[in-house]
């Protein structure tokens, strides 16, 4: 079975309906790209994938064993964090609240898990370093390892390099790819539709009405990516 | 100092507004390093002046002082929250409104009663008026407020530093920024009697600030902030007594030492990191 299946999804955002029954699914090692314009109903799909909203039709399913709090999520940074004191090790660690339960404190368990993510992300020599003193690229690598403490099946990524240069974009890409091809499923939001093009498997295109999915090919081929490469004017 | 505790043995009344002191300033800086780093700061500060305007209808009405002002601050703190949250009227217009207005309604209240209560000992504090129930209450309030810190850390630093993060995992972060919200309301209708209604939000605000220059994880600036508050209340309470000077403020004034030592010793590591 899917990792997650959609079926005849409808969202709306304020009375509004952004998504109409939409229909897809995400297998395991999957890499799928999220893409469309600004307003398309992109940041209301993941808050109804990450169960933090309801649908207002439809149904969205997990199967394979994927429990609702497993997705490792990185989030688009806010202003807040950019002056929060913390350590490298307090953020990553956190990523291992939901497999916690009831138990006040961090296991032996949680802290190797956050080491093994740390060094995998070679952020292992930064983590007494505080989070805000950290140049943007380093951070992101910090919120991604906490996304992995979170999980081993599935990377929800909602605009992991805006603000970054090319050379650490194409890093992280690089890291994101690596991830994926260990066996984790990822699901990227992103505005870079070069990326998505070289690193998906599949591509979701929304646009304000309508949508897209299907494999990378199928895409290329489609209406809706003339229309987003109209759109970008290259 | 000497003199405040040769004091404490003839009168009772300031050990207690020593209890209640450290106490209450220790929960309001373990509560505040969560709020400050929120930006929920103003919250602090609306809820007081809150407090003032039941404080105020409860005297005149003649009935027990906190048996009405932390139910009203409770909910304030509970509507101040949601209206943050849902963004209909911005969070910062939506405080000085409560807070402006729930001082107005103090006033009035106070004014067409005829009863012309001490209106100042409302706004700056009091020693006189702090008894052994304040003391008891405190204590149980300081047990609550560390109990919870010390259980659900891990949570509520998850909370703080990224909501969204937490959410996501499965964490109920609706649920403990109500309960930091309940817990400052209380803390703040407690230690307003010694500070009033203008200064206690120092005590939430200062000593997450001061320890936030020099200390960068959560962990050493929760503790660092615990420490400081205790110390400036105990450094207060002495100035004023040695010198009859109003009790708040002078825990106030020691805060701003406190925070100009602080600010200093941040930039000077800063400088010595760089060069």
């Amino acid at each position: 079975m899917a990792l997650i299946k959609t079926n005849e999804l409808t969202l709306s955002y304020e009375n509004m309906t952004v998504i109409d029954k939409m229909s897809f699914e995400v297998n395991a090692g999957d890499y799928l790209c999220i893409v469309g314009e600004n307003g398309s109903g992109k940041s209301t799909l993941i808050k109804a994938l990450l169960s933090l909203k309801k649908p207002s039709g439809g149904s969205i399913d997990f199967g394979d064993g994927l429990r609702r709090n497993e997705i490792g999520y990185l989030p688009q940074q806010t202003g807040a964090q950019k002056d929060f004191p913390a350590n490298v090790g307090e953020v990553v660690i956190s990523g291992c609240l939901n497999r916690k339960g009831l138990r006040p404190f961090y296991s032996a368990k949680d802290k190797a898990l956050a080491m093994e993510n740390m060094m995998k992300l070679g952020i292992w020599k930064l983590k007494k370093r505080s989070y805000r003193e950290l140049s943007g690229g380093q951070q992101q690598r910090v919120l991604l390892a906490r996304a992995l403490c979170a999980t081993k099946k599935l990377l929800l990524l909602d605009e992991p390099v805006s603000g970054l240069d090319p050379m650490v974009t194409a890093e992280l890409y690089g890291m994101i790819s690596g991830i994926n091809k260990s066996g984790v499923t990822v699901i990227m939001v992103t505005h870079d539709i070069a990326a998505a093009m070289r690193y998906a498997s599949h591509i979701l295109c929304l646009r304000s009405g309508s949508w897209f999915f299907g494999t990378k090919q199928e895409f290329a081929e489609s209406e809706a990516s003339a229309f987003m490469r109209g759109g970008e004017q290259k | 100092m000497i003199e405040m505790f040769s004091a404490m043995a003839r009168f009772p009344a300031i050990t207690y507004m020593l209890i209640v002191g450290v106490l209450v300033s220790l929960c309001a800086a373990l509560l505040g390093v969560s709020l400050v780093l929120k930006r929920y700061s103003m919250i602090g500060d609306g809820l007081s002046h809150v407090g003032f305007g039941a404080l105020a209808i409860a005297s005149v009405m003649n009935i027990a002082p906190m048996a009405v002002a932390i139910p009203v601050v409770v909910a304030a703190a509970f509507i101040l929250l949601r209206l943050s949250d849902n963004g209909k009227i911005k969070g910062d217009a939506a405080i000085a409104m409560l807070s402006t207005g729930a001082l107005a309604i103090g006033v009035m209240a106070n004014s067409l009663s005829g009863a012309n209560i001490d209106l100042e000992s409302y706004l700056f504090g009091t020693i006189v008026s702090v008894n052994a129930d304040d003391a008891l209450i405190s204590i149980i309030l300081a047990a609550v407020v560390l109990t919870v810190f010390v259980l659900f850390y891990t949570r509520i630093f998850a909370v703080t530093f990224d909501e969204s993060f937490a959410r996501a995992t499965g964490t109920n972060a609706g649920a403990y920024n109500l309960l930091i919200a309940l817990l400052t309301a209380v803390t703040i209708v407690v230690g307003m009697k010694l500070l009033g209604s203008m200064l206690i939000s120092s005590l939430i605000i200062f000593p997450s600030l001061c320890a936030m220059r020099v200390f960068k994880s959560f962990r050493s600036v929760t503790i660092c902030s615990a420490v400081i508050s205790v110390v400036s209340v105990v450094a207060g309470m002495s100035i004023s007594f040695s010198f009859e000077a109003p009790c708040g403020a002078s825990i106030v004034c020691v805060n701003l030492v406190i925070f100009a030592l602080f600010f200093v010793a941040g930039k000077i590591r800063q400088r010595n990191k760089k060069g």
